[in-house]
C-alpha cells in the first residue's frame, strides 16, 4: 500500500496553511470565473498562469487545479438562476435547473447540482488515486512508437466522438497542428514555417491562442447576443440544503451512472461538455419520470452535474499518467508544469512524489472546500451577475490581454491574442471544435517528436506503429475511433442517397 | 434558427464557404513553408518540413471536403444579422486599438482610456462611476500583479514620469 502512504503525505502537503489559502483563493477566484461570461475554466487558469511563475509547484497546481474546480462549480450558478450557461458544460444544467429556478426552488436545485459535482468530483478522485499509478507504471515502458500511438488514439477520438462534423474537427486539429510546427525545429534545429517574421521564432504559445480562442472569442459572441440578465434570487439556507441531502440518495443509481460516463468522457479527450448531455440524455431516457424531464426534475440537475465535474476531474488522468491532457483546462495545467520545469508524464510518479501527491490529495480537500464555498456564498457570486455586461466586458478584455502579456513579456503576443479572438469568434460560429485545436498546439511537438524518432528507429518503415501487440492494438483502437465518424457518416449518407 | 427582423446580414453558408478557403489557403501556406524547410529524409532523418507538410496537406483536404459541403448548403439562414455585427465590431475595433496602442503608452494607460471608452460609449454610465472603475482597475492590477506577484506589465512614458 505505498500508494496510500504517498497520498497520506499528500495530504499532509496540501494540509499547509500556505496551500490551503491557496486553495480557498483559487476556489474563490474560480467560482468568479465561472459565473463570468468570456472567463472560462481554460482561459481563467491561462490568464491567472503568470501569477504562479515565482510559486513552488506543487502550491502553484493547487491553486491551478481550484480554479478548475471553482469554475466547475460556478458554471451551475448561472445556469441555474438566469438560464445563462456560464460554462458549456453547464447547458444541460439549464434545461431542468432553471425550471426549477423558476418554480419557487432555486435552492433545491442549486444544492443538487453542488452535491451532485461533489459526488461526481470524489468519485473521478478516486478513481485517478486508484488507476493513475498503475497507467504510469504502465506508460513507463513505452517507447517512442507507443507514446506516438496514445497521442493518435487521443485525437482520432475527438475526431470520432465530438458533435462536430469530422472533417470540421480534422481540420481545427490539423491547425493546432501547424501552429504548433511553427518555429525552430526540435530535432533538427532548423527555422521552419516563419516566413521571416523574428517574433514566430519561438512559435505560437498554446497560452496565447487559449486566451484569445476562448477568453475573447467568448466575449465577441455573448456581444452578439446582447446579453441581459433576467434572474431569480438566489436563497439557500440550512433546511433547504438538509431537505434536498435526503433526497438525493433516492438518485444513487442516476449518480453512478453518470459518474461512469463522466469518467469515460473525460479520460478520452471528449471531455465536459459532451459528459453532461449524453449522460442527461441517457438519464431522459432510463428515469421513471423521464418524460418529465425539462419542467424542473431534479434528476435532469443530478445527471448532467456529476458528469461534466467527473469528467472534468478525471481529464487529469491521463494528464498525469501519459502527458496527454484530457481538456482544454488540463492542457492548460499541463502548459503550467513544463513552465515550473517539470516534465509531465509517467515519470512525475517516480521523479515528483511529492507534486503528483500533493496534487491528488488536494483535489480530495478543493473540492469538498468548494462545496463548502458555494453552497454558502451563493447570493455573493449571483450578485456579480448583476454587474451590466459593459462593466464586465472592457474588464475581463484587460485581463486577457494582462495575461497574455505575462507569459512571454511580450506585446506581439496581446496582438496575437486578439488575433485568435476573432478566428475563435469565427470558428466557433461555423461549427468548428476549439478543444482539437489547443490540445494539437500544446501536445504538437511532443507528437511530432515521438513520430518521427520511431520512424528513425524503423528507417522510415510506418510498420513501426504495428511491430508488437502494445502499438498495434493501441493504433487500432485509433484507427476504429478515427473511421468511426467516417463509417456512421457514410452510412447516413448511402441511407438519404438510397432513400 | 430562422432570420427574423428587418435587418438583413450575412448567409451562414456564405460566412461557412469563406471560413473553409480561408482554412485552405493557410493549409496552402503550411505546404509552401514545409516544402522550403525540406520534407525528404536527411542524414538526421526526416527533415523539419517533413511532419508540417502532411498537416498542410490534411488541413487542404478537410478544408476541401468542408468546402464541397458548405457549396451543397442550400439553407438561407442568416450567419448574422448586420446589427450583431456591427456590435461585435464596437468590441473588436476598440481592442485593435488597444493592443495595437500597447507598446507605445504601455498597459496602465491604455487600460484606463479603453475601459473608460467602453463604458461611457456603449454602457452609458455616469463620468464618476466611469472614472472610479477605470482608474481602480489598473490600481488594483497594479498592486497584485506588479507589487504582489512580481510581474512587470508594459509601461509607457507616463509610468516612466511617475518613476514606477
Amino acid at each position: 500500500m505505498e500508494e496510500l502512504a504517498n497520498l497520506f503525505h499528500g495530504f499532509a502537503v496540501a494540509l499547509q496553511p500556505y496551500n490551503m489559502m491557496l486553495m480557498l483563493v483559487g476556489i474563490m477566484l474560480g467560482v468568479i470565473i465561472g459565473v463570468l461570461p468570456g472567463l472560462g475554466g481554460a482561459n481563467g487558469v491561462a490568464i491567472l498562469l503568470p501569477l504562479t511563475f515565482s510559486m513552488p509547484p506543487t502550491s502553484a497546481i493547487i491553486m491551478l487545479s481550484c480554479i478548475y474546480w471553482g469554475a466547475l462549480f460556478g458554471g451551475a450558478i448561472t445556469s441555474i438562476l438566469f438560464n445563462i450557461p456560464g460554462e458549456p458544460w453547464s447547458v444541460a444544467t439549464t434545461f431542468d435547473g432553471y425550471p426549477m429556478a423558476q418554480q419557487g426552488k432555486p435552492g433545491e436545485a442549486l444544492t443538487a447540482a453542488f452535491t451532485s459535482s461533489f459526488v461526481g468530483a470524489l468519485f473521478a478522485v478516486v478513481m485517478i488515486t486508484l488507476v493513475a499509478p498503475l497507467v504510469a507504471g504502465f506508460a513507463l515502458r513505452f517507447g517512442p512508437a507507443e507514446k506516438f500511438a496514445v497521442y493518435f488514439l487521443a485525437f482520432c477520438s475527438f475526431v470520432g466522438l465530438s458533435k462536430e462534423p469530422p472533417f470540421k474537427t480534422i481540420a481545427a486539429m490539423m491547425i493546432g497542428f501547424a501552429l504548433a510546427a511553427v518555429g525552430l525545429d526540435s530535432i533538427t534545429g532548423q527555422l521552419r514555417l516563419t516566413f521571416g517574421v523574428t517574433e514566430l521564432l519561438n512559435g505560437f504559445d498554446f497560452l496565447i491562442a487559449v486566451i484569445g480562442l476562448f477568453g475573447i472569442g467568448e466575449i465577441l459572441l455573448t456581444m452578439e447576443e446582447g446579453l441581459s440578465f433576467r434572474g431569480g434570487q438566489a436563497r439557500i439556507n440550512l433546511r433547504v440544503v438538509l431537505q434536498t441531502w435526503k433526497e438525493l440518495p433516492a438518485y444513487w443509481i442516476t449518480s453512478l451512472r453518470s459518474c461512469l460516463i463522466g469518467c469515460w468522457m473525460g479520460i478520452t479527450p471528449a471531455g465536459a461538455t459532451p459528459a453532461s448531455f449524453m449522460s442527461y440524455g441517457i438519464a431522459k431516457r432510463l428515469a421513471k419520470r423521464g418524460g418529465n424531464f425539462g419542467n424542473g426534475e431534479i434528476e435532469g440537475v443530478i445527471a448532467p452535474e456529476t458528469a461534466a465535474h467527473a469528467a472534468g476531474t478525471s481529464a487529469l488522468l491521463p494528464m498525469l499518467s501519459l502527458g496527454v491532457p484530457g481538456s482544454p483546462t488540463a492542457a492548460v495545467l499541463l502548459g503550467g508544469l513544463l513552465i515550473w520545469g517539470l516534465q509531465p508524464g509517467p515519470m512525475l510518479f517516480v521523479e515528483q512524489k511529492e507534486f503528483v501527491w500533493g496534487l491528488i490529495a488536494s483535489m480530495y480537500l478543493g473540492n469538498l472546500a468548494g462545496l463548502l464555498v458555494v453552497l454558502t456564498c451563493v447570493p455573493i457570486f449571483a450578485a456579480i451577475l448583476r454587474v451590466p455586461f459593459s462593466i464586465i466586458a472592457p474588464l475581463i478584455l484587460v485581463l486577457c490581454a494582462i495575461g497574455a502579456y505575462s507569459v512571454h513579456n511580450s506585446t506581439f503576443d496581446v496582438m496575437l491574442m486578439l488575433v485568435f479572438g476573432v478566428l475563435g469568434y469565427l470558428l466557433k460560429k461555423c461549427n468548428y471544435p476549439l478543444a482539437p485545436l489547443v490540445l494539437a498546439i500544446v501536445l504538437g511537438d511532443k507528437a511530432e517528436e515521438a513520430f518521427r524518432q520511431s520512424l528513425l528507429g524503423s528507417q522510415g518503415s510506418l510498420g513501426v506503429f504495428f511491430s508488437n501487440g502494445l502499438v498495434s492494438s493501441i493504433m487500432v483502437l485509433g484507427l476504429v475511433a478515427l473511421f468511426w465518424s467516417a463509417i456512421a457518416e457514410g452510412y447516413s449518407r448511402l441511407r438519404t442517397a438510397v432513400a | 434558427m430562422t432570420a427574423h427582423g428587418s435587418d438583413g446580414g450575412p448567409t451562414h453558408k456564405a460566412v461557412e464557404r469563406g471560413t473553409a478557403l480561408l482554412i485552405a489557403v493557410f493549409g496552402l501556406i503550411v505546404i509552401v513553408g514545409s516544402l522550403k524547410a525540406g520534407i525528404n529524409w536527411g542524414a538526421e532523418g526526416p527533415r523539419a518540413g517533413f511532419f508540417p507538410f502532411y498537416v498542410g496537406v490534411s488541413i487542404v483536404a478537410a478544408s476541401a471536403i468542408n468546402l464541397w459541403n458548405a457549396l451543397r448548403d442550400h439553407d438561407d439562414r442568416l450567419f448574422a444579422e448586420w446589427g450583431q455585427l456591427r456590435q461585435v465590431m464596437s468590441v473588436v475595433v476598440p481592442t485593435a486599438i488597444y493592443v495595437g496602442s500597447m507598446p507605445f503608452v504601455g498597459l496602465y494607460v491604455a487600460s484606463i482610456v479603453f475601459i473608460g471608452w467602453f463604458m461611457r460609449w456603449l454602457g452609458g454610465y455616469r463620468w464618476l462611476t466611469v472614472f472610479a472603475v477605470a482608474l481602480g482597475m489598473p490600481i488594483v492590477t497594479y498592486l497584485v500583479f506588479e507589487r504582489w506577484f512580481l510581474v512587470p506589465l508594459p509601461k509607457g512614458p507616463v509610468e516612466e514620469w511617475l518613476g514606477l
